[in-house]
């Protein structure tokens, strides 16, 4: 067993765990942030991405050892007091979801993507969601909903 | 899915991390990105008693000038490569090449050492450190050395690289004035490997292509570099018909790999057509 200590969404969760334990599973299992889907789990669709140390990563591919000492981002702190992250406001105005299992994934992979290109193409888009899959929507909602966070200035 | 157990080491220095490794030799295995490594470990198919993160190891992260050229540190994201004013002004093509592996996620976490050590036939980055011809630095807790990219690549997954040795650094060395150059991969469409990628540069002076440098992923079971294809254009006018010629010779010496994505055939032909593609961009770019 190894300790862990990290900050997830602003509070500071220390734990022992196996180091074969895989991020993904810390967050849902132990801290039950079940936000954070495992949709393929072989980092091939996105479900599981997450903020870590202001980084998009797909957490399906990351042990939890390994992000001792990081702060990380789950979709369950995107909102804040109540209002919906201009991101979560944007898949909502478009109907940018279905059954929204990829939707968490797609907005921390939406925020990383915006903040390095505030001002995007749609083929921008359309490139940026390369490491997402939806099953859903066929994708075109998911892009009219990033157009709209991008109009609206999201902060970071 | 659930890897098999490990002990889990977390080095802050490369000496720390090279002594681990003496120490753990073959039944260690150190980890870069993760993003090859962890998805074998989950599937089995890869399962070290100890694993040794290079994550922590701040000193193998770097991107400087070095002797005019630019010298990488291992543990280099592709993200802090595509985003370097440095790598984008010395050397576009690796920029542009870095900026075409897989995904955002990918590229936040790969780094140009994990693609050299995992040596994978598909990977991107191994036709553009041939083309730019590399030195590839790696070191034991006993000794340094220092090695050109079109010998460190052996075979498939296979490099050069011993059990105790870690990759250190890239070396990219200056390239002559009036160098244009180009990458250009047929993408598998799911995860973006290239099932052919082809990384050119050509050098321009007087209206001949000078120096002509190509390398060849995804092609055969290792990438490699198309020798006959830049001799056939060396000395030769940049023309439509010269480089297409030249690209035609781009497989020559290639064992083509058949697989799910594609036959044999088609990857031949696909060599064909991107050399002629990587070729005429490189061109429009030099001079
Ligand atoms: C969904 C997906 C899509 C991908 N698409 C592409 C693509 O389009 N193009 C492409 O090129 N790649 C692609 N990759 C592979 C990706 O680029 C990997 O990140 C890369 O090949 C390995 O780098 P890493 O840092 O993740 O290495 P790791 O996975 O950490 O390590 C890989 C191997 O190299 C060894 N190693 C790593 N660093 C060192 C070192 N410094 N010294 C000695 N040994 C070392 C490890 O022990 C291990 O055996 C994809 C991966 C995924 C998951
Ligand atoms: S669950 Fe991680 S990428 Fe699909
Ligand atoms: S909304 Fe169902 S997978 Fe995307």
């Amino acid at each position: 067993m190894a300790t862990v200590t990290m900050t997830v969404n602003g509070t500071s969760y220390t734990n022992d765990v196996e180091p074969r334990l895989l991020l993904v599973h810390y967050i849902r299992d132990v801290l039950g942030l079940t936000g954070t889907h495992v949709g393929c789990d072989t980092s091939q669709c996105g479900a599981c991405t997450i903020r870590l140390n202001g980084r998009a990563v797909k957490c399906c591919t990351m042990f939890a050892v390994q992000a001792n000492g990081a702060d990380i981002t789950t979709i369950e702190g995107m909102a804040s007091d109540g209002e919906l992250h201009p991101i979560q406001q944007g898949f909502w105005d478009e109907h940018g979801l279905q059954c929204g299992f990829c939707t968490p994934g797609m907005i921390m992979l939406a925020q990383q993507f915006l903040e390095r290109n505030p001002n995007p193409t749609e083929q921008e888009i359309r490139r940026g969601l390369a490491g997402n899959l939806c099953r859903c929507t066929g994708y075109h909602n998911i892009v009219k909903a990033i157009q709209n966070a991008a109009r609206k200035g999201q902060p970071a | 899915m659930i890897p098999s157990s490990f002990e889990y080491f977390a080095p802050t220095t490369l000496s720390e991390a090279q002594t681990l490794l003496r120490r753990y030799g073959g039944d260690a295995k150190v980890v870069a990105g993760g993003h090859s490594l962890i998805p074998l470990m989950k599937m089995r198919l890869s399962e070290p008693g100890y694993l040794i993160d290079l994550g922590g190891v701040d000193e193998l992260s770097y991107i400087r000038e070095d002797d005019g050229g630019l010298a990488i540190g291992a543990m280099t994201t592709y993200y802090d490569i595509e985003s370097s004013p440095l790598v984008k002004t010395k050397y576009p093509v690796l920029a542009e090449a870095t900026a075409l592996v897989a995904d955002i996620q990918v590229r936040n976490k790969g780094t140009i050492g994990g693609s050299m050590a995992h040596a994978d036939p598909s990977a991107d980055l191994t036709a553009v450190v041939l083309a730019l011809e590399a030195e590839l630095r790696s070191g034991s807790s006993r000794a340094q050395r220092s090695m050109p990219a079109h010998r460190f690549f052996v075979d498939t997954f296979t490099t050069t690289l011993r059990d105790n040795e870690i990759l250190t650094e890239i070396r990219l060395p200056a390239l002559p004035a009036k160098t244009g150059g180009a990458y250009r991969k047929f993408a598998n469409k799911a995860s973006h490997f290239a099932e052919v990628g082809i990384a050119a540069l050509v050098t321009i002076d007087g209206g001949v292509c000078q120096r002509v440098r190509i390398g060849v992923t995804g092609a055969g079971p290792i990438a490699s570099r198309a020798r006959g294809a830049e001799r056939a254009l060396e000395g030769k006018e940049p023309t439509q018909r010269n480089i297409a010629t030249a690209a035609n010779r781009a497989g020559r010496g290639i064992e083509f790999q058949s697989n799910i994505h594609a036959s044999a055939e088609y990857r031949a032909h696909l060599t064909t057509v991107y050399a002629r593609r990587a070729l005429e961009e490189a061109v429009s770019r030099a001079g």
